[in-house]
């Protein structure tokens, strides 16, 4: 929680709600009707964000949401780099969802991880007779090709759903006889509003199927975490447990950048939880509370500041010993973070920023930018849910705009009217806003750059930030509007 | 040669009430008028034209398609074939009960049926015959646009066929609304049930429609299946062979095609009250078990 109330200049509530009434007066009065309350003015004081989510795109307009199968393949269970990840169904699915996230994972592809594509590849024939024998075969010659897999999940996509294809019959037998987890993840494109479901459906797979069923190698320790929510996009991870295991702590299992199968399921014998996209990943931390009473604790890696704070805070959670090591620890990098800002602040400083990202991003690097000098002045989720939002209104400045699940239209209008110096979106916005000669960063896979977690990735981050912003590129583009 | 409109025809009715006998005898029958016929059947068990090849099962196009691999590479003379009177068969075939998708197969064997020019301009009839129930869109695909504009529905005295008849025209009601699909009449396929023919004919005058044809009960019919053959080739003289003949002449002639008035469910039980195959509900005993 902040401490005290931010406040930029020229921004105010009464200006941000007549600029959303301004907004809002193009659409048709249904559409409006349901917009609205998707819209708002941030209230920091107020512990409940008063902007609405989750709920149904408004159907007409331009949504950057992607589905179920989304959230399940490309976060929750793609990154993991021991399995082998079946997209069963049409091979679209597969492909598009293959590699597009950018977790990286260590290895030998083929051998000790799988960035392949694995999909049934549906034909007209498996709709009409289900698909449930290809996929048994497919599993079966999978695992002949690749014997080395920890696992093997299967992720469905809409058709197997449409016809009752029975892949749980499927994966229960197929377990049995490979002798190895295979996990089956019921979807489907078509279940829930937002690939935020797709998260929650794998969660419960994880649950249901996976947790709890190894056990570590090694004895446990006073200090065993797991990393939760952090999927390794441009390497994160390994710029994140460096940083943990300086402090004394021992990452056991990542969840699920870069993570490994069996140490996943044993994660129900760490002494804490750690977790960073709390969207994604908060239904398995309070399984694991509730089941083997492990707790869990929020933390923050985007930044100098929101790293002293949670390490600080995650040394609370331990003994002397850690908590004088993370002031070492701070201490250590002070310097080397001083000269970053040193190098990067001035250019920056005073400039303004609009977000519309995924899971975490939109609040968490709030305090990253802001060590950079920049100001939010607008930011918001595809998928969020209310949770999401009272995290986000103390981190944002009083006045500052709100947007749930906005259209491609009102994110045009918004920052055509705002005029900030940068956009941090997804894919689908940014040649929209590059034509119109705005800086941009695509913040769902760090832009072909990261990783932007920790020590390690601020310094890139502020490099990226500044290259964007003070690129002489943008003096030279004369937008037609 | 002049100009011939080929007449697309499907028959519904309740599962089990007869409808591939009827539609394999008619057809013959309507062979026999020196009629081009082609039937396909819309129904995953593929019993629609046995009676016509003298065939168990005739290969079908999901069947086909599962062994090539893709629809792509299915070819029609591998699942088109010619039997009794040079009435031409496919089947749509499909999964076995409780797997996949048994409409999509139907979707698919009809568009492969279109695209690869089973619809001959010689033809004069194309008749569907579909699957007890249109449990999804796959099995109203012989309704939707530009296919059978005329329905008959094959049907009973009794109670749940004519729910189902009833159910049916609903469905047409639908289509016929966005398309050119009408009712074209009932066809009576007797259960020897009290005053069948009179009651068939008052459900038709109430769906706005006609009872195209009584066909009685004869067990002629399951002689000539048991040699997998229709009536009209077993026993050409025999007089089920000539009710046949005479529904197919009526199917020629027809000129009654209708946009149905399906009925409430209250006003159909009065009229088998009416003619007595129900009993007014005894309000008193609804719910009420046995020991109570």
């Amino acid at each position: 929680m902040a401490d005290t109330i931010k406040e930029i200049d020229g921004i105010t509530t009464e200006a941000t709600e007549e600029l959303i009434e301004e907004i809002l007066a193009a659409y048709p009065e249904k559409a409006r009707k349901k917009r609205a309350p998707h819209l708002g003015a941030n209230e920091p004081t107020s512990a409940k964000c008063a902007v609405q989510s989750n709920k149904k795109v408004v159907p007409g307009v331009m949504s950057q949401r992607g589905c179920a199968y989304a959230g399940a393949k490309g976060v929750v269970w793609g990154p993991i780099r021991d399995m082998v990840h079946v997209s069963h169904g049409p091979v679209g699915c597969g492909v598009y969802s293959w590699g597009t996230r950018r977790n990286l994972m260590q290895g030998v592809p083929g051998v000790t991880c799988f960035p392949l594509d694995f999909t049934s590849d549906f034909q007209e024939s498996d709709i009409v007779y289900g698909g449930d024998k290809k996929l048994e075969t497919l599993l079966r010659e999978a695992d002949e090709l690749f014997p080395l897999n920890k696992g093997l999940s299967v992720l469905s996509e809409c058709p197997v759903g449409l016809i009752g294809d029975d892949i749980n019959a499927v994966t229960k037998k197929m377990e049995q006889e490979l002798g190895k987890f295979v996990v089956p993840c019921n979807c489907e494109g078509f279940r829930g509003v937002s690939q935020s479901l797709g998260h929650h459906i794998s969660n419960d797979s994880i649950r249901d199927h996976v947790i709890g069923k190894r056990e570590f190698v090694e004895p446990a320790g006073p200090y065993d975490v797991a990393l939760i929510g952090d999927y390794n996009i441009g390497g994160d991870v390994w710029a994140a447990t460096p940083i943990l295991e300086e402090i004394g702590l021992n990452v056991k299992s990542v969840w699920t950048g870069d993570g490994e199968i069996e140490k996943i399921a044993a994660t129900g014998q760490v002494k804490l939880n750690l977790i960073h996209c709390y969207r994604s990943m908060n239904y398995m931390c309070k399984v694991m509370e509730e089941k083997w009473g492990i707790p869990w604790m929020e933390y923050n890696f985007f930044g100098p500041t929101k790293i002293e704070e949670s390490l600080r805070a995650i040394g609370e959670f331990f003994d002397d010993t850690i908590k004088q090591k993370v002031e070492e620890v701070i201490a250590k990098y002070r310097p080397i973070m001083a000269s970053v800002l040193e190098e990067y602040r001035p250019r920056l400083e005073g400039k303004t920023a609009m977000l519309f990202v995924g899971g975490l991003r939109p609040r968490h690097t709030v305090g990253a930018y802001e060590d950079l000098g920049i100001e939010i002045t607008g930011t918001g989720y595809e998928f969020a849910h209310q949770d999401d939002y009272d995290r986000t209104s103390p981190e944002m400045a009083k006045g500052t705009l709100i947007y749930d699940d906005a259209s491609e239209f009102e994110l045009e209008k918004f920052v055509e009217k705002m005029k900030p110096d940068l956009v941090g979106s997804g894919i689908k916005e940014k040649y929209v806003f590059q034509k119109a000669g705005i800086p941009f960063r695509q913040m769902h896979s760090w832009d072909y750059s990261g990783p932007y977690h920790g020590y390690e990735g601020f310094k890139i981050f502020a490099r990226d930030i500044d290259m964007a912003i003070n690129s002489p590129t943008w003096g030279l583009v004369k937008a037609p509007f | 040669m002049a100009e011939k409109k080929m007449r697309q025809i499907a028959i519904y009715g309740k599962g089990g009430i007869g409808k591939s006998t009827t539609t394999q005898n008619t057809v013959a029958g309507l062979a026999q008028l020196g009629k081009k016929v082609l039937i396909i059947g819309c129904d995953p068990k593929a019993d629609s034209t046995r009676l016509i090849l003298h065939a168990k099962a005739q290969e079908t196009v999901m069947d086909k398609v599962r062994e090539l691999g893709t629809v792509e590479d299915l070819e029609l003379e591998d699942v088109l074939r010619v039997g009794f009177g040079g009435i031409k068969c496919v089947e749509s075939g499909g999964p076995e009960p409780g797997v996949g998708c048994a409409g999509r197969g139907v979707i698919t064997a009809i568009n492969f049926c279109e695209e690869e020019g089973a619809y001959t301009p010689d033809l004069d009839f194309v008749f569907y015959d579909v699957l007890g129930d249109v449990v999804c869109g796959g099995f109203a695909m012989p309704i939707r646009e530009n296919k059978a504009q005329e329905i008959y529905i094959v049907v009973s005295g009794e109670m749940m066929a004519m729910y189902a008849a009833n159910n049916i025209a609903k469905g047409i009601v639908k289509y016929a609304s966005s398309g050119s699909v009408r009712l074209a009449g009932l066809i009576c396929n007797s259960r020897n049930t009290d005053r069948e023919a009179d009651l068939i004919e008052a459900l038709a005058k109430r769906l706005g429609t006609q009872m195209i044809h009584f066909v009685p009960r004869d067990n002629q019919v399951q002689r000539a299946e048991l040699r997998r053959m229709t009536v009209i080739e077993y026993s050409p003289e025999h007089p089920q062979a000539q009710e046949y003949r005479e529904l197919a002449r009526k199917i020629d002639e027809n000129k009654m095609f209708v946009v149905p008035t399906p009925i409430e469910i209250e006003e159909l039980e009065e009229l088998l009250m009416e003619f007595g195959i129900m009993e007014a509900d005894d309000e008193t005993i609804v719910g009420v078990a046995e020991s109570a």
